[in-house]
């Protein structure tokens, strides 16, 4: 890991040195251990703030849209698919991005530590090449990375190579997804009574805040749909019809652009399952139409084509 | 209470494209077609136009069911609008019943404007699908 930071470290430096790029956007330490903070760099001789680690989490992709001068983004194999939408969109010029991929990077879900410590503080934390150490007043434990990964995430072989510029450690070798579909067969092998109930109690504890919209790279929109009040789609209340409602919709505007880069759930405050949604919707587009947004630029995204023998045996 | 659930009519909200759909509306009632009373009809330029959130917003209003209807794929005035909503139609069905809204809550048709007879059956059989349904609870806004 340290390597790959390293590495990282020399491109940026290389890159700002040769005036390539104005900025390079990526992780560094914040006052938080458990996590880094986005951080933009725009001289070579603060490259060292940079970091590189199982804590970059956040789907930097996001600050791109709607920057003129020519960037260079971290970006790891889901964040990546998130680029060739916005670029896809209009949202981002390709030529004005230098893309430097982790392709291989695993980042772990915070939230599963948390859970784990139960209430104790981490005051420090000490990247292992397969582990951390996190550190507090009176304890110090070792973590497999492997036991905390976060869900979803999936590190792709089959990315097309044009959207990499510079390539940061090893491609994957396969396919690789930290979580298969379960919970999606289970629910859909439920009645609708009973994925009813499963929804009820995962919407009821949002406090509509926005943090999953604020986190998406793909919700760029001027004026979302929930800020519209004239006419005002749905209430700005915690009640449950409109929690509920604005979670369809708000699955079904990413519907055919989601990654599953997991932005939403992270900066979820709540711990709402945010990301079910998204993954059926995708499994019923690649069942359906044979797609997956972002794998390969050239493709047209899912939603904004078609073909004329699409299936439609639901219409009568 | 068992009075009143007797006197229960669904009610249902339409979306009718308003080359094709609404033209066969037109013709089923200039044909004196029978069909029951429980659509109110909203004229759309297109199936295009349906975004979702007026289906969402229609559950949530409480109305008992909610019928998509647009020219068949190949007929649309705007020469794809209809191939583009298919798309979409297919992944909010889906997302709808995944999340626990009854099947044939929304439901979807693609009827012409020389289809006079197709649109009173639809409606016929909406109206019967959705009256064994009941009352739409589930995402309406109490």
């Amino acid at each position: 890991m340290v390597d790959l930071e390293k590495q990282l470290r020399a491109q940026a430096k290389k890159l700002l040195e040769d005036k390539a790029v104005d900025c390079v956007i990526g992780y560094e330490n914040s006052d938080d251990p458990l996590m880094t903070t986005p951080c933009f760099i725009t001289a070579p001789n603060e490259v060292d703030r940079l970091v590189l680690n199982c804590l970059c989490g956040n789907n930097l992709t996001k600050y791109l849209i709607g920057r003129k001068e020519k960037t260079a983004v971290v970006a790891k194999a889901w964040d990546v698919r998130s680029v060739a939408v916005l670029v896809k969109e209009n949202q981002v010029k390709r030529e004005n991005v230098i893309i430097i991929g982790v392709p291989s990077l695993r980042i772990v879900d915070q939230k599963k530590i948390i859970a784990h410590l139960n209430g104790k503080e981490v005051i420090s934390v000490i990247l292992k090449e397969n582990a951390i150490e996190v550190q507090g007043d009176v304890f110090s434990e070792d973590l497999l990375i492997d036991d905390y990964l976060q869900a979803g995430c999936e590190l792709r072989d089959d990315i097309d190579d044009s959207m990499f510029d510079i390539v940061i450690g090893e491609m994957p070798a396969s396919k690789q997804n930290i979580d298969d579909d379960d919970l999606i067969k289970q629910l859909e092998a439920m009645s609708s009574e009973q994925r009813w109930e499963f929804f009820k109690k995962e919407f009821s504890k949002c406090i509509r805040c926005y943090a999953c919209r604020e986190a998406c790279p793909l919700c760029y929109c001027k004026s979302c749909f929930v800020d519209q009040n004239f006419p005002a789609w749905f209430s700005k209340s915690t009640d449950l019809s409109d929690n509920m409602s604005f979670h369809i919709i708000r699955a079904l505007h990413a519907a055919g652009r989601c990654t599953d880069c997991g932005a939403c759930f992270r900066a979820c405050p709540n711990d709402i399952n945010l990301r079910v949604l998204n993954r059926k919707i995708a499994k019923d587009i690649k069942e359906l139409f044979d797609s997956e947004p972002g794998l390969n630029p050239k493709e047209d995204l899912p939603l904004t084509s078609y073909k004329p023998d699409d299936p439609q045996d639901f219409i009568k | 209470m068992s009075t009143e659930s007797e006197k229960w009519e669904p009610k249902i909200l339409a979306f009718l494209c308003s080359w094709c759909s609404y033209a066969g509306a037109d013709l089923a009632g200039v044909s004196r077609l029978q069909y029951p009373p429980n659509v109110r009809v909203v004229k759309v330029p297109c199936s295009g136009r349906i975004n979702p959130v007026f289906i969402v917003k229609a559950l949530q209003q409480g109305w008992d069911g909610v019928l998509v209807s647009g020219c068949h794929p190949g007929d649309c005035h705007y020469i794809t609008g209809n191939y583009y909503a298919r798309r979409r139609f297919a992944v909010l069905k889906n997302i709808l019943e995944f999340i626990g809204i009854e099947q044939g809550r929304v439901q979807f048709s693609w009827v012409s404007a020389g289809e006079g007879e197709k649109f009173a059956t639809v409606i016929k059989e909406v109206t019967e699908s959705i009256r064994k349904l009941g009352p739409a609870q589930r995402l309406v806004k109490k």
